[in-house]
């Protein structure tokens, strides 16, 4: 099976909005899902510049899928969701 | 840290961001009386409240906050715009720096004791038997308490076996360490300035975000504008708040219009150099113990609530305070600015004539976001002044003790004990030293009101945890603190 790639925005805006809430997702994933799920911390994914978006940051993106205003819950929902659990 | 990664939190933050950049585009009034309208359009979704409108009110009362105005004077038929106009002709901030939203306390009871339905009706009732108030009946079989009788002794709590009595708490009033917050007849919350220490738990504790703190971004944003050297002093906290390095930090505050940034842990070898001499001459004149002077919500509790341990405190200054008396020297005509972690440094700024504003983490973060400041992207640039690894500690619980430690004499007994966090009880605990004129846990006690130390102040953005890891790792740098 495919691996799943999380990629958390650390840029200053995702982080100033909640992103660095999401740091724990870096040590609670790999518990949880062990190789099927790579989750790693990258600088400024870009989205918030896109009209200028900053309210819905934190952006976390779940393979191709866009996570807006990111909370663990939200991420780990949509983890499931690629797993085909939910 | 300050609720991170809720609603609340988020909100403010945004709110923050729009108020700044309606400020750095033409015609600033009228771009905040429409920030509650951008936010909550025509038809749009309603997250939180009963409907838009509600949330709009709300919004509003929260800008008015972030232009540095109480909310609690808010008549409702004033116009942000002309709130926005009162920002822009103060000459000084308010006061008192905290506000209350009371809008948003409505959801919140008061603090009782209350009778769940767990109740199974037993035949034993020691919720009965144990009240002595007479504020327990049996109603339908089941336990009720009268709230006019109940003296909320929690007895009735410790007695039920199926712990079906619970105490309804209020978070602010449960987080205020002083008792200076409750609800009042109307059911809102309260500040009593005159009790308060300004230490900001209410607002880290209020799960709807009630609290707010008097934003002073504009008085800054206006100095800047006007052309006046702004200089930036950032509190050791700082180093743990974004991912970057401190080089970097110190690049983009200046694209934000400041002219200088000085480590505040410049500031911070003074005063462990004041405080390991002070604390020699103590112990050698035969004190007890003496505790730090660095915290600004302790030196507040001092001085409202606690003056019998006065005679103990250090009369060592802040690292602030001699940060900003350098930094005043070297740049006179100047205006100087604070980047905090809390609240508790805007009451000692007020005390300090050489501390002209302070700016919370927070608000830092919101005008990087509204100026588009990518941090991590910034160049490097050094700062004037070194300062050492135990001064950048400084923002660590422990780490004020670990720098006095460093400078004593091998001879001398040094045994340091913190009170880490301020609460009802550690506040006892301070007060029987006080009385007795003995701690026997230790000689140098290093008081910080947040658990944790600075790292964990209302206003911080990180985790406590990856904050620790960097400020330790930034400290690491540092060279060891010595006498010379």
């Amino acid at each position: 099976m495919e691996k799943i790639n999380v990629k958390v925005c650390l840029g200053t805006t995702c982080f100033v909005m909640g992103s660095s809430n999401l740091q724990e997702l870096m040590d609670t994933v790999p518990a949880k899902y062990g190789d099927a799920v790579d989750v790693i911390g990258v600088p400024c994914l870009g989205l918030c510049s896109i009209d200028w978006e900053f309210s819905r940051a934190p952006y976390v993106k779940v393979d191709n899928d866009v996570v807006y205003e990111a909370t663990v819950e939200k991420v780990l929902s949509a983890i499931e969701r690629k797993l085909g659990n939910e | 840290m300050s609720n991170s990664g809720n609603q609340t939190t988020h909100l403010k933050r945004e709110i923050l961001v729009r108020i700044i950049k309606a400020y750095l585009k033409d015609n600033f009034e009228e771009n905040v009386r429409q920030i509650p309208y951008d936010m909550r359009p025509k038809g749009c979704e309603v997250p939180f409240r009963c409907c838009v409108y509600k949330e709009r009110a709300i919004i509003k009362d929260r800008t008015i906050a972030g232009l540095g105005i109480s909310i609690e004077d808010d008549d409702e038929k004033t116009l942000l715009s002309t709130y926005a106009q009162k920002a822009l002709e103060r000459t000084e901030p308010d006061k008192n720096a905290l506000t209350v939203l009371e809008a948003a306390c409505k959801g919140c009871v008061p603090s009782r004791v209350f009778v769940t339905n767990l109740c199974q009706g037993c035949v034993a009732r020691p919720c009965l038997n144990s009240c002595n108030f007479g504020a327990v009946s049996i109603v339908d079989g089941k336990s009720i308490i009268d709230g006019a009788k109940c003296k909320g002794c929690m007895k009735c709590v410790k007695v039920c076996p199926y712990s079906a009595i619970v105490k309804i708490k209020v978070p602010c009033e449960d987080s205020c360490p002083v008792g200076a917050i409750a609800k009042d007849e109307n059911g809102y919350a309260k500040i009593d300035f005159d009790e308060c220490i300004n230490c900001g738990k209410c607002v880290s504790a209020c799960p709807f975000g009630a609290v707010h703190e008097k934003s002073q971004i504009i008085d800054v944003l206006k100095e800047i504008k006007s052309g006046k050297k702004v200089i930036a002093m950032m509190a050791p906290a700082i180093m743990g708040q974004l991912p970057c390095t401190a080089e970097q930090l110190h690049t983009a505050i200046k694209k934000t219009g400041f002219s200088e940034v000085y480590e505040v842990a410049q500031g911070a070898d003074i005063t462990t150099k004041n405080e390991a001499k002070d604390f020699v001459e103590r112990m050698e004149a035969g004190a007890e113990f003496m505790t730090t002077s660095c915290c600004a919500g302790y030196n507040e509790l001092v001085a409202k609530h606690l003056q019998e341990i006065k005679p103990y405190v250090s009369d060592t200054k802040t690292p602030l305070y001699y940060t900003a008396e350098i930094a005043k020297k070297e740049h006179p005509e100047s205006v100087t600015v604070f980047f905090s972690p809390c609240v508790a440094k805007k009451k000692e700024a007020q005390l300090n004539p050489n501390v002209d504003y302070v700016i919370n983490f927070e608000e830092l973060g919101a005008l990087f976001i509204a100026m588009k400041i990518e941090v991590s992207t910034c160049e490097d640039t050094a700062f004037n002044a070194e300062a050492s690894k135990h001064g950048r500690n400084f923002a660590l619980s422990g780490g004020v003790a670990k720098s006095v430690e460093v400078l004593m004499d091998e001879d001398m007994i040094f045994k340091a004990h913190a009170i880490n966090g301020l609460s009802k009880e550690t506040i006892r605990e301070l007060k029987k030293y006080a009385k007795t004129g003995v701690c026997e846990l230790g000689n140098l006690i290093e008081v910080m009101a947040c658990e944790g130390g600075c790292i964990a102040g209302n206003a911080t953005i990180n985790s406590l945890k990856t904050a620790f890891k960097q400020v330790s790792a930034y400290g690491e740098k540092g060279k060891p603190i010595t006498n010379d």
